[in-house]
């Protein structure tokens, strides 16, 4: 093999984050022409207000469940009951802190069944052991990743359902609605939420062996396995893991919309996630993965969304917009593609 | 009577050429009906190709086909079976979800008015196993049976359009003695109805118990064709390896053993381990600074021996001790936490990790071992890869490169260089040379004495006896499954490993 130094126009597209970033300016650049005050920030009680706020706040549901479904995804396993998790975890933060109307001295408050952060902690904690029992599936009992998630997805909805009593449970009680609506030094506090688990989350893979183990176990499990590590374990994480990502977008998104719905939070949340990881640069066979590529890639679905209903695409063609464009930036992606459209043209470009 | 009698089958002349290798050259090969005829042959000697070759696989590029004494050119297996050629493969080609009976009939159902008439299809499942005297449910799904019972319902499957030849491919290779028995009856049977059957095996034993007639090849050519009176066994392995054994010379052992290493006990140790289908119980004793040899043929139990030793496959009975401690391997984890190494013999499915770097792969033992929090630094890793890389002069554009771009040696040697990196006290390399070219082997056998030198206990595997002779201070010989005898000290030579093979249980 001869190895020549790689020219920059190489090196920039076959960085991985290049591709996802470059689809997410190119949709940037279409709003800056098309759509009226897409960039205008104002400034209003303090806080960040604007279209591009709005993205990121809306987008952060799909950025955390992306950055738990990348790690599942790198083993090579697939996890499609996220959007079950996000209903179990909105339904029981709802159940347990609900809000009822008291008068105490002639003045109206609201007060919580249970103290907010233990509602929190039991959401998070319902997550996790859904994530477990999901792990348990894949990793012990050796049931393929789409078939022991799918359980999870019919049987996680009944539990949401069961909890909710099969009604959307409205919250009352104002201090729960600062995760997903708050401001924090005029930015969505949301936002905090999502960059503390991407750093948390680089961190524990960069920084430990766990990135790399995730990725020889992605690559060859046979081989991972000779070499001592422990995969069912690591699956087990994994798992749990995106469960309770998935479980903190739960929060967010009961925040939101300041009630619980059973049946029809979350939905269809995994399909995005998996796009979104997709479209990040991780290949679904699993192996090498991209933690920021996958939150791009959820801010990349998010613009294309706002976008759409923005310019004033009908409804009935939205989806074929959306599918249109997921399609385009997929096949970009493909150094074979890349190389059949303009090989050419790139081979001009590297010689000059 | 010999002139007496048509083959049924006749290949003349068979070449078959794939890029870069010739595959077959000039082979003739023919069979008679009412005869098992055994194909032999090592690793690569063409026997596959042969087989492919008549069932419609692989194009000829020369030569010629007769069935009864007409040219025939089978286009696909599907066009062979037609022509009264069944084939029953190495890895069972059924579906194990579906009932017996609809396994025999799959793609050809008794139909009427577009519905398949079951009733029919179960009552001639029946009567065909019936044939091969086996009397089962029909109606259960394969899986619920035995290897050897699945074994059955292949060849019924095979024998259910007319055919003239049948060809089995290793039908022995997972099945226990009894199975094995019960194989042949039926293939004893289906010979005395007249039909010409192909047996191949890496098994002697079975060879000579089943077989008429032998046809030997290697490297792609015809050693000859022989009845199995006229040809002892050490002859069949000399035709088979394409060396004469001289059992007065030869290299002697490696003379590297000293008194020290004699006198210390055993390091690790293996008491009558087994594991059915695999191996059956062996004692096995390594010395610190000592190199055992495991010889054998093919399938003769070398691989699972390795693989027991390392907790990749469970042992069913026995014992196995390291230092003199007793250990309980559940797991390959468990064997490295204890210092043992392995480098296995399928370095692409078992060894390599092609999509991380030369230096990932090389410490992921390492780190393996350490857990996931004590993560080697990143400059710690590309010290301890570029030491490796040195000393075992792994040619890499450097230690990011990808190891699945790395040719085979490099390959081999960095999964030596990710054992070597968790300084192993017992390490167990499978095979270490297969596939490399002479300098990397002669270089990888340079390095396995001077870790013994050092004091590592070894255990070397290969299929090369000249390999083994060169390093080995003592060599255990397996054949079929067992442990057959151990050689030490002046009887470590390539004739006497091939006799005892030989000899065996004859």
């Amino acid at each position: 093999m001869t190895q020549t130094s790689p020219t920059l126009y190489q090196r920039i597209t076959s960085a991985k984050l290049f591709w996802p970033l470059l689809a997410l300016a190119l949709l940037l650049a279409f709003n800056l022409v098309f759509t009226k005050g897409f960039f205008h920030i104002s400034i209003r009680d303090g806080h960040l207000y604007g279209s591009l706020v709005d993205i990121l706040n809306r987008a952060a549901p799909l950025m955390l469940i992306a950055i738990g479904m990348t790690l599942v995804i790198a083993t090579s396993g697939i996890d499609i009951s996220v959007g079950a998790v996000v209903a179990i975890s909105g339904a029981l933060v709802a159940m347990l802190i609900g809000g009822t109307l008291v008068l105490k001295g002639g003045v109206q408050s609201y007060v919580t069944l249970v103290p907010m952060p233990v509602a929190i902690l039991a959401a998070l904690a319902a997550s996790a052991l859904a994530g477990l029992w999901n792990g348990l599936l894949v990793s012990r009992v050796g049931m393929q990743p789409i078939v022991a998630t799918l359980i999870l997805i019919v049987a996680g909805r009944g539990v949401a359902q069961l909890i909710t009593n099969g009604q959307i449970i409205t919250i009352y009680y104002k201090p729960y609605f600062y995760i997903g609506n708050g401001f924090l030094l005029g930015i969505p506090f949301s936002l905090y939420m999502v960059l503390a688990v991407l750093l948390i989350t680089l961190l524990v893979t960069r920084k430990t062996a766990l990135g790399l183990f995730i990725e020889s176990i992605g690559i060859n499990p046979r081989a991972s396995r000779m070499t001592g590590i422990n995969a069912k374990n690591l699956m087990l994480c994994v798992y749990t893991f995106c469960a309770v990502c998935a479980g903190i977008a739960g929060l967010i998104v009961c925040s939101n919309v300041k009630s619980a719905d059973g049946n029809n939070a979350g939905l269809y949340f995994e399909l995005d996630a998996i796009l979104a990881v997709v479209l990040g640069g991780t290949s679904m066979t699993g192996g090498k993965f991209y933690l920021l590529g996958s939150v791009v890639g959820a801010l990349i679905i998010q613009t294309l969304t706002t976008t759409i209903y923005a310019i004033g695409v009908p409804p009935e063609i939205t989806l074929v917009v959306k599918a249109v464009v997921v399609f385009l930036v997929m096949m970009f992606q493909s150094q074979k593609f890349r190389r059949v459209v303009f090989g050419k043209l790139s081979k001009q470009v590297a010689k000059s | 009577m010999e002139t007496e009698r048509l083959p049924i089958l006749e290949m003349k002349g068979i070449s078959i050429q794939f890029p870069g290798v010739k595959a077959l050259s000039k082979v003739d090969f023919r069979m008679f009906p009412g005869e098992v005829h055994a194909l032999m042959g090592q690793n690569g000697a063409g026997k596959s190709t042969l087989i492919k070759a008549l069932t419609g696989v692989h194009k000829l590029d020369a030569g010629a086909i007769e069935l009864s004494q007409r040219a025939i050119a089978p286009a696909s297996p599907l066009d062979a079976q037609n022509l009264g050629i069944s084939t029953v493969y190495q890895e069972v080609n059924l579906c194990p979800n579906l009932s017996v009976a609809e396994n025999i009939f799959i793609g050809r159902e008794p139909m009427k008015f577009g519905r398949i008439l079951w009733q029919e299809l179960n009552a001639s499942a029946s009567a065909k196993l019936e044939k091969l005297n086996i009397r089962i449910d029909v109606t259960q799904p394969l899986s619920v049976y035995s290897v050897a019972v699945q074994q059955m319902v292949a060849i019924a499957r095979a024998l259910d359009v007319q055919a003239k030849v049948l060809i089995l491919d290793e039908p022995t290779s997972s099945l226990d003695e009894g199975e094995v028995a019960l194989l042949f009856q039926v293939i004893r049977g289906l010979r005395d109805e007249g039909l010409a059957i192909l047996f191949v095996t890496h098994f002697l034993d079975q060879a000579y118990q089943l077989s008429d007639r032998f046809t030997v090849l290697r490297n792609g050519e015809l050693v000859g064709e022989f009845k199995p009176a006229e040809l002892p066994r050490l002859k069949l392995i000399e035709k088979m390896i394409g060396k004469e054994v001289d059992l007065n010379t030869g290299h002697k052992g490696n003379a590297a053993t000293t008194l020290a290493v004699q006198a210390a006990p055993a390091f690790f140790e293996a008491i009558q381990v087994s594991r059915k289908g695999a191996m059956l119980p062996f004692d096995l004793q390594v010395r610190k600074g000592e190199i055992l040899g495991l010889a054998g043929l093919l399938g003769s139990g070398r691989t699972e021996t390795a693989r027991l030793l390392f907790g990749a496959d469970r042992t069913d009975h026995g014992t196995l001790r390291i230092g003199g401690s007793k250990l309980n391997l559940s797991s390959p984890r468990n064997a490295i936490r204890h210092g043992i190494g392995f480098c296995p013999e399928d370095r692409k499915t078992d060894g390599l990790i092609g999509e991380l770097s030369v230096r990932e792969n090389i410490i992921l033992a390492l780190q393996a071992n350490r857990g996931v929090f004590r993560r080697l630094s990143t400059r710690k890793q590309g010290e301890i890869a570029d030491r490796y890389i040195k000393m075992l002069e792994i040619k890499t554009s450097g230690p990011d490169q990808l190891a699945g771009k790395l040719s085979g040696g490099n390959q081999q040697k960095v999964i030596l260089a990710r054992w070597l990196a968790t300084d192993p006290k017992f390490l167990i390399l499978d095979e270490p040379t297969r596939g490399i070219d002479v300098g990397a082997k002669s270089e990888i056998m340079d390095l396995v004495l001077t870790l013994a030198k050092e004091g590592m206990a070894i255990l070397f595997i290969s299929s090369e006896l000249e390999e083994i002779v060169r390093c080995c201070n003592r060599v255990a010989v397996l054949r079929d499954r067992a442990k057959i005898a151990e050689l030490d000290g002046a009887d470590v030579d390539e004739g006497t490993i091939l006799q005892t093979i030989a000899r065996g249980s004859e």
